[in-house]
């Protein structure tokens, strides 16, 4: 399966990213041939609308699951409609992470937070 | 007031929240009394907690967002390319809008070669008019999350009718963005309020360099002053040349009148004094103005 | 690094004059102002430096080369913004101009181009130790939760080691707050005594609640409304967060701040009243456990 990650550089040391939106980089890891592939986020000079930006190139890239720490509401909606399930990481190593995806301990990540602009239940 | 025409338009705006916007604006269309006080603060709009109106008729304010037809839609994503404001995403077949990301520009619509998409109107907020003594009091909502207040300030505005013959107090949003400048678009003349800090000033330089950019006649009211303290604010005005209309002093009774949302020029003779005194400085100036630049 | 968020709600509470004494108290090695729309904290914390400056770019402009114009009216007709003008001459207005590009569509002429604009600058002081990052907003421009965004990014990748950052945060709930709130440890409210004010606080709380982040209260220029100030601290006792302090109306805040110090360079109450909010406020986001 394919697995995303936001990140802040384009290695494996790197943290992932607070940020969904506005991350600088995606990591997409293929967990059958093992590559590691490192794309750059376009949404991340978007004015508005980065979240729904970047969660349509992660579905036009065809992954599985999304790793993220945070998530608005918009881009959450884009991502479950593509039937693209939305952990939760539990530390700031990607490797350690994506092993526990692969072993599937990780948790689905359930705080949606109102996008920049929608108030969410309000 | 006398016969004279007095259906003058009057913005109230500072750089920052926070600085007595609403203080001035309530207070003088409450010492003006026949007027109408206009909230365009359309995210926190506060002056109807000050005058409490009565009668109060709504109306809906909308904008026009996309609405599409998944059989006509056969996922080109020229729509999706299109939006700057990334409104739109396709996902498996179907494409799906953000309402509150739209900025109903109608561009969507435009280059969508199945016509697959039409519009449909939505609610961004409203407007609420009612009545408080002698003053309108119309206040604009806007609902949390939309994309921009600007329609309804529009619609605010627009309705300010001339035959009324009465001053039209505007209350406008902090700062300097886009929503501001909507306010201040139709005023005869800008009241500034500053703080006598040296954050205050810099936030009046904001607002100084926006009505001279619209060519606004305009005039300082300094507020919250310390007596025998030295007053930044006060020294900018002097040093750029500009008008002081009158000064509010940093006062308990004020203050706390204020945060019990009541209207002062109705709670104290000293502060009814300095408002008249205010209304007659501005009415002057905007006279002056007027035979001056007809 | 530890990232603590300093919010409002209604401007002019006295967030920046909070932020700037706890910048003071901490000997902050990394500190943000956000308030991009009017930032005032740079006005305090003595910088005689020359700033980094970046230009921030917002939505595109559009603009009609007049040589390729032939005065259709397709571009009047069709902005939904009255941006655009026929006399002098056919212009758009680039403040009414929201960047939406369907002039630039529906020309015949090909005439209008959408065109990159500067919607604002972005600053960063530095030194040997410590670093300092902010923006300006230009005058109309739209919505600025990138621009936030971009000056907490300039601070933590201009930060050289800091085990605390301060954060200035914006005024009201919009997306710059948003943008403010995200990735940060605690949340400090600076809250007013006033209807207006409680009402902008509530809101704020709401907003801040969504993202899991530590949250605490405190109330300034508390005694121009004992009343109202009771009532804010039972609403925080009734919704479990943590008050943390009263500060006082001190005249002697606003000679500090006009002198370009901050309250805790000169002896002062409401200095005082500070500093033992910087302590509780300090313990709350180390403390172990909790989010």
């Amino acid at each position: 399966m394919k697995i995303a990650i936001p990140v802040d550089e384009k290695n494996m040391e790197s943290n992932v990213c607070a940020s969904f939106g506005r991350a600088p980089y995606f990591l997409i890891y293929d967990t059958e041939t093992k590559e590691s592939v490192f794309i750059d986020n376009s949404a991340a000079t978007s004015t508005g609308g980065a979240g729904i930006k970047a969660a349509q190139m992660i579905v036009d890239n065809k992954v599985d699951a999304l790793l993220t720490p945070r998530c608005g509401q918009n881009a959450a909606d884009v991502i479950k409609s593509a039937d693209i399930k939305i952990f939760k990481p539990t530390s700031n190593s990607l490797k350690d992470n994506i092993a526990a995806c692969v072993d599937g301990k990780l948790s689905l990540l359930n705080e949606i937070h109102a996008g920049f602009h929608g108030q969410g239940e309000n | 007031m006398d016969k004279e025409k007095i259906d003058i338009k009057i913005a109230v705006l500072s750089g920052k929240g926070g600085t007595g916007k609403t203080l001035v604006s309530v207070n003088l269309a409450a010492t003006a009394k026949a007027s109408t006080y206009i909230d365009c603060d359309v995210e926190e709009p506060n002056g109807h907690l000050f005058f409490k109106p009565q009668e109060v008729s709504e109306e809906e304010i909308t904008v026009k967002i996309p609405k599409v037809d998944n059989e006509l839609c056969n996922g080109c994503r020229e729509c999706v390319e299109f939006c700057n404001f990334n409104a739109l995403a396709h996902i498996k077949d179907e494409l799906i809008i953000f309402d509150d990301i739209c900025h109903s520009c109608g561009g969507c619509i435009l280059v969508c070669p199945e016509k697959a998409l039409t519009e449909k109107e939505k609610v961004i907020g409203k407007i609420q008019k009612g009545v408080s003594g002698e003053v309108a009091v119309w206040t604009g909502i806007m609902n949390t999350g939309e994309a921009t207040g600007v329609p309804i300030i529009k619609k605010l505005l627009a309705e300010i009718n001339s035959e009324a013959n009465k001053p039209t107090f505007i209350d406008c949003p902090p700062g300097s963005a886009c929503i501001v400048m909507e306010s201040i678009k139709d005023a005869d003349y800008c009241v500034l309020v500053a703080e006598p800090t040296l954050f205050g000033v810099h936030n009046l330089n904001m607002v100084y360099e926006l009505v001279k950019l619209f060519d606004k006649p305009f005039g300082v009211v300094l507020n919250k002053c310390l007596e025998e303290e030295e007053n930044p604010a006060e020294e900018f005005c002097l040093e750029k040349n500009i008008k002081i209309l009158g000064k509010i002093p940093f006062d308990n009774e004020l203050g706390t009148i204020n945060s019990n949302a009541e209207i002062v020029v109705n709670k104290s003779e000293k502060y009814w004094e300095l408002f008249s005194y205010l209304l007659d400085m501005i009415t002057k100036e905007v006279r002056h103005e007027t035979t001056a630049n007809p | 690094m530890k990232q603590l968020l300093i919010l409002s709600g209604k401007g002019g509470t006295g967030k920046t004059t909070v932020a700037s004494a706890f910048i003071k108290l901490a000997r902050a090695k990394a500190y943000a102002d956000c308030d991009v729309d009017a930032p005032n904290l740079h006005l305090i914390t003595g910088w005689d430096s020359e700033p980094k400056k970046t230009d921030y770019y917002g939505l595109p402009v559009a603009k009609i080369n007049l040589e390729l114009c032939i005065e259709c009216g397709q571009c009047i007709e069709h902005c939904r913004f009255d941006a655009i003008t026929a006399e002098p001459h056919y212009m758009v207005d680039p403040f009414t101009c929201e960047g939406c590009g369907v002039c630039a569509y529906v020309c015949p002429a090909e005439a209008i181009t959408m065109e990159p604009a500067v919607a604002g600058e972005l600053m960063l002081y530095s030194d040997d130790e410590k670093v300092f990052s902010t923006a300006q907003l230009k005058m109309g421009s739209g919505t600025s939760g990138l621009l936030v965004t971009e000056v907490k990014k300039q601070m933590k990748s201009a930060t050289i080691d800091a085990e605390l950052a301060i954060i200035d945060g914006s005024p009201g709930i919009g997306c710059p707050v948003i943008a403010s709130l995200s990735g940060v440890d605690m949340v400090l409210i600076v809250a007013e005594p006033s209807i207006s004010g409680i009402s902008d606080m509530e809101r704020i709380i709401n907003t801040a609640e969504k993202f899991e982040v530590k949250t605490a209260v405190c109330i300034n220029k508390y005694d121009t409304n004992i009343q109202n100030t009771e009532m804010i601290e039972h609403y925080c006792e009734k919704q479990g967060l943590p008050f943390i302090g009263r500060i006082p109306f001190d005249s002697k805040a606003v000679k500090a701040i006009n002198n370009g110090q901050t309250i805790v360079d000169i002896y002062c109450t409401s200095g005082e009243a500070v500093k033992e909010i910087y302590h509780k406020t300090i313990d709350l986001l180390f403390e172990k456990g909790g989010c």
